[in-house]
């Protein structure tokens, strides 16, 4: 923890980054912070509790601003952060990653190649509560499943925590904004909400990296990651392809060019 | 306004009477590991072991989405359906926390100023508030900072004090409450001249609301904002949990020649709020709506409504994904 | 008990379209309830939430004047879901409207004085309603002139009654077009609106200027009148924020502390110099 306070505020004295990305203790678990100067960067921490995925930030100009930056990466942000190379959403030269190894080492990865190959040597696997509730799941018939889900769903508010706190939801204009044509109604209720969640996770597929910020996000307690994480299990083997762990570079289900049309997913 | 005292049988019994009487009951019940107001039946399906709801009450009042009229199109024609009073069903609100039942007034302040909103006050007009004092709080309550107590009336029909031996101190505080007791008028006992006082939370003020406010009226341009905003992600999560804020949208709900008109909840804190058709957004960045939402609580509606948008019950701050904690935010404020 | 439904429309036929510009269409709307066309009053500078049924609500200014009864008239630009659902109906159809909402230009202050009145594009809606307000109330005021301006001729909204006020001894009128938005045979100025004003000169002694158009038109537009002697208090204006409600209560509109729609639309420079540029 040390290590990264003393590195930060180097970075940052050096004129190396004119910011960094960390966690900070908060007022029940640690919270992200902006440090833009070495003496904030005594206020940093870093810990297994440090779990919120600060890629969420990286795509937002007016906070990371022109200059180069850091950000203290644990593995799942790392995942996030390959994904968004992939999707041509961050550039190598803006970015440098600092990371804590499993032996506690402080590590800097600088370029993308750098972090898939760090990314590598990590198996993505299910967690505790992954476990329990998707295996309780996979034994549900298919009409158990929609009542599951119906149900889950229904608490609902349509608050948007979920796609705000995820990485890769990053366009100006989602497509629940859109009202011409309307493909969402915009408003809570059993059936909207399950369009906007169907909706969510045929954008995720084969995008997803199954970090699990959606479901920390939402206040209702909706475990809403696990659409988007089974989708993922069920894909990747068909392609060949995790998101976030790129053997090779490309996305399953979509490509993304420079001169797309589209003005929102710039 | 009338005291007396209720015992654990009393309650109880009363609680069937209220059920049997027809009114819809909605407490506090833990399920799916979120403590949430849901319709019960049974006393013993309401939870005791929690701070707060997720939820505030304000749904009771304010539904989160809701039929503003109906209407159909015949031959050119179009005929329209008003929404009718009479469909909101009696609705009996149990074991609401005075943070909760305080948010009233500034719900209805805001719906009503110049000009009522029939919607929000058929709504009004059917429900009934018993809300519990509160013997316990946690680090994000604060409702003592504004103009609130553990032991707060305003809102409420009748208050419970729970009493150690199970039973309580109840304050009959409304004519409406008065006929909630009146349902079972036997288990409402002389009063025993208890103090209720000492069976609330013991919770100093934090901030002082006019040095807020003298603050608020200097800080529209000052970095404050930016500062404090850096980590929210602009969701609804903080204004949707919250029992004062009444932002909305009007959407409409087509099916071939049938339609509705719908109110639903929304919230200055996303992006598109205020954008206008031409591409211009004048809260573009989220500083600028973190500011209105600190603002329009704290400073215009005190200035226009002559209330505080804000009842301290700190389920903005519970409910943040980024731990936005608005008692460490005003509290910086102030003391700026 | 019954407490009026505010978000109840009133029912509408539209007895008249007419097509202004590109995009731009006017309605004539006519109450199908007479009673409540008979109660139905308003006042220049107010708005209004105009139905689409199946689409829902846009906000439009009232862009007719209150002196001429039994109908009212508002024109917009086919910009949106909404805007597009208006513009597909056919004279006849029925649509809805709610209002009138927002408060009122000061004319009754404005007895005896001058008016110049400055439109930019498809802002001279709210300012038609104010201008044959005036001209039906003519021995009201003093000296008229009308600055209007809009990118190209095909732009110009109201093409007639433009010519009618031209026409009119008792109205100085000046129409503009954007430098290369001029056909062959134009014979009104060209130039941007703010340049044209500075052209025209009017004088600022007991004179009341209402400005709406474009931001930028606007912000181009003051400082010419400050130049030409004009105190802020002498300086009217028109804001459009995002609505919904259009009453006060959806949260949206607001400035600073104050809503658009019940506070505004109509500001003076005055009281536009006590809240928040940035929000609007
Ligand atoms: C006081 C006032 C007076 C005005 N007067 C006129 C006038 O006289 N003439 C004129 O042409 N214009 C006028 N306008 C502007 C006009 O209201 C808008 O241009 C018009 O409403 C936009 O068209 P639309 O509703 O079809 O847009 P759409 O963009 O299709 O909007 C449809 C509905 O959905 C909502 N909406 C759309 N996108 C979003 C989103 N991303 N997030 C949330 N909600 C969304 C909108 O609020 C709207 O109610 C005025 C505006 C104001 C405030
Ligand atoms: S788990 Fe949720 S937040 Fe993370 S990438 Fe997948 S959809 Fe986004
Ligand atoms: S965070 Fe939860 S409540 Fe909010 S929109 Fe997502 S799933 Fe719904
Ligand atoms: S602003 Fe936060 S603390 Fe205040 S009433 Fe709303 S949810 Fe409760
Ligand atoms: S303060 Fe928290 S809950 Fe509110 S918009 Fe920001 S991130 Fe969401
Ligand atoms: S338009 Fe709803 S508050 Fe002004």
């Amino acid at each position: 923890m040390e290590k990264i306070r003393e590195r930060a505020a180097t970075l940052l004295a050096e004129g190396v980054v004119t910011l960094v990305l960390g966690y900070e203790e908060g007022t029940k678990r640690p919270r992200p912070l902006f440090c833009r100067n070495s003496e904030s960067a005594r206020k940093l921490i870093f810990d297994s509790r440090c779990i919120h995925n600060l890629a969420v930030y990286l795509t937002k100009k007016e906070l990371v601003g022109k200059d180069r930056f850091a950000v203290i990466a644990p593995i799942a942000t790392l995942r996030s952060i390959m994904q968004l190379y992939v999707e041509n959403q961050l550039s190598e030269d803006k970015l440098l990653v600092l990371t804590v190894d499993p032996s506690g080492e402080l590590r800097e990865l600088v370029t993308f190649e750098d972090i898939a190959g760090y990314v590598e040597q990590f198996e993505l696997k299910r967690g505790e509560r992954e476990q329990e509730i998707l295996s309780k799941i996979d034994e549900m018939s298919r009409e158990e499943r929609w009542k599951f889900w119906m149900e889950e769903m229904s608490h609902c508010f349509k608050c948007y925590a979920c796609r705000s706190a995820c990485p890769l939801c990053y366009c100006s204009k989602c497509v629940v904004e859109v009202n011409r044509p309307q493909w969402i109604n915009p408003w809570p209720a059993p059936l909207a909400n399950m369009e906007w969640h169907i909706n969510r996770a045929m954008h995720m597929v084969g995008r997803c990296t199954a970090c699990g910020a959606c479901g920390d996000a939402c206040p209702v307690g909706i475990p809403i990651d696990l659409i988007t994480r089974k989708m993922m299990e069920d894909m990747a083997p068909e392609f060949g392809y995790i998101p976030g762990q790129p053997a090779k570079k490309g996305n399953a289900l979509s490509t993304w060019k420079l001169d797309d049309r589209e003005q929102f997913i710039r | 306004m009338e005291t007396k005292y209720i015992s654990q049988s009393g309650i109880e019994q009363w609680f069937n009477a209220i059920i049997t009487s027809g009114k819809r009951v909605y407490a506090p019940v833990n399920s799916r590991g979120q403590i949430d107001f849901k319709l019960v039946k049974n006393l013993n399906e309401v939870s005791s072991e929690y701070i707060q709801t997720t939820q505030s009450i304000k749904a009771s009042v304010y539904p989160k989405a809701e039929v503003l009229f109906s209407y159909e199109k015949v031959n050119g024609k179009v005929n329209l359906t008003d929404f009718d009073p009479e469909s909101v069903p009696e609705t009996v609100m149990w074991k609401v926390h005075p943070c909760d039942a305080a948010g009233f007034k500034p719900l209805s302040a805001i719906f009503n100023w110049d000009g009522a909103d029939k919607l929000h006050n058929a709504h009004l007009a059917k429900t009934s508030l018993v809300s519990f004092s509160c013997a316990s709080a946690d680090e994000s309550c604060f409702c003592t900072s504004v103009n609130g107590s553990p032991g707060n009336t305003a809102g409420s029909d009748i208050q419970l004090t729970m009493l150690p031996d199970g039973g309580a101190i109840a304050e009959i505080l409304t004519s409406r409450g008065g006929e909630l007791a009146a349902l079972l008028p036997s288990v409402f006992e002389a009063d025993k001249g208890v103090k209720k006082e000492k069976y609330l939370v013991d919770l100093p003020a934090r901030f002082s609301l006019e040095e807020v406010n003298t603050k608020l009226s200097k800080a529209f341009n000052s970095t404050v904002w930016k500062e404090q905003s850096e980590r929210c992600i602009g969701c609804g999560a903080c204004a949707f949990v919250c029992p004062t804020c009444a932002c909305f949208d009007i959407q409409e709900d087509v099916h071939g020649s049938k339609g509705r008109r719908i109110r639903c909840w929304d919230a200055c804190g996303f992006a598109m709020f205020t954008l206008h058709t031409s591409g211009h957004n004048p809260r573009e960045h989220q500083s600028q709506r973190w500011r209105q939402r600190i603002l329009h609580k704290f400073s215009y509606m005190p200035e226009r409504l002559g209330v505080v948008g804000c009842t301290g019950c700190g389920r903005c701050s519970r409910a943040c994904p980024v731990d936005m904690n608005i008692l460490e935010h005003i509290t910086s404020i102030a003391q700026q | 008990m019954s407490e009026k439904n505010t978000y109840l429309p009133y029912l509408m036929t539209i007895e008249k379209i007419t097509k202004e510009a590109p995009g731009v269409k006017t309605f004539r709307l006519k109450f199908q309830d007479e009673a409540e066309a008979a109660t139905f009053e308003f006042q220049a500078g107010q708005f209004g939430e105009y139905s689409a049924f199946g689409e829902g609500e846009s906000t439009f200014c009232i862009a007719s004047s209150p002196t001429r009864n039994g109908y009212i008239e508002c024109t917009f630009r086919d910009t949106g879901r909404v805007t597009s659902g208006l513009s597909s109906l056919e004279e006849g159809s029925t649509m809805g409207f709610r209002g009138p909402y927002g408060n009122v230009f000061p004319m009754d202050e404005w007895k005896g004085k001058n008016l110049l009145f400055i439109a930019g594009g498809i802002a001279l809606p709210p300012m038609r309603c104010l201008i044959w307000n005036a001209l039906d109330l003519r021995e009201n005021f003093r000296d008229i002139t009308i600055v209007y301006g809009a990118r190209t001729v095909k732009d110009l909204v109201y093409k007639s009654e433009l010519k009618e006020w031209e026409e009119r001894p008792d109205v100085r009128m000046v129409t503009t077009v954007d430098p290369g938005g001029e056909t062959p045979d134009w014979k009104g100025e060209v130039g941007f609106v703010p340049t044209v004003v500075e052209k025209v000169a009017p004088s600022a002694e007991n004179t009341i200027a209402i400005v709406c158009g474009p931001p930028v038109m606007i912000k181009f537009t003051f400082p010419v009148l400050e130049k030409l002697g004009f105190r802020d208090d002498q300086i009217y204006t028109t804001l459009e924020n995002r609505m919904k409600c259009g009453v006060g209560k959806c949260g949206r509109c607001n400035v600073g502390k104050l809503y658009v729609c019940k506070d505004g639309p109509v500001f003076s420079k005055e009281e536009l110099n006590l809240i928040p540029a940035e929000e609007y």
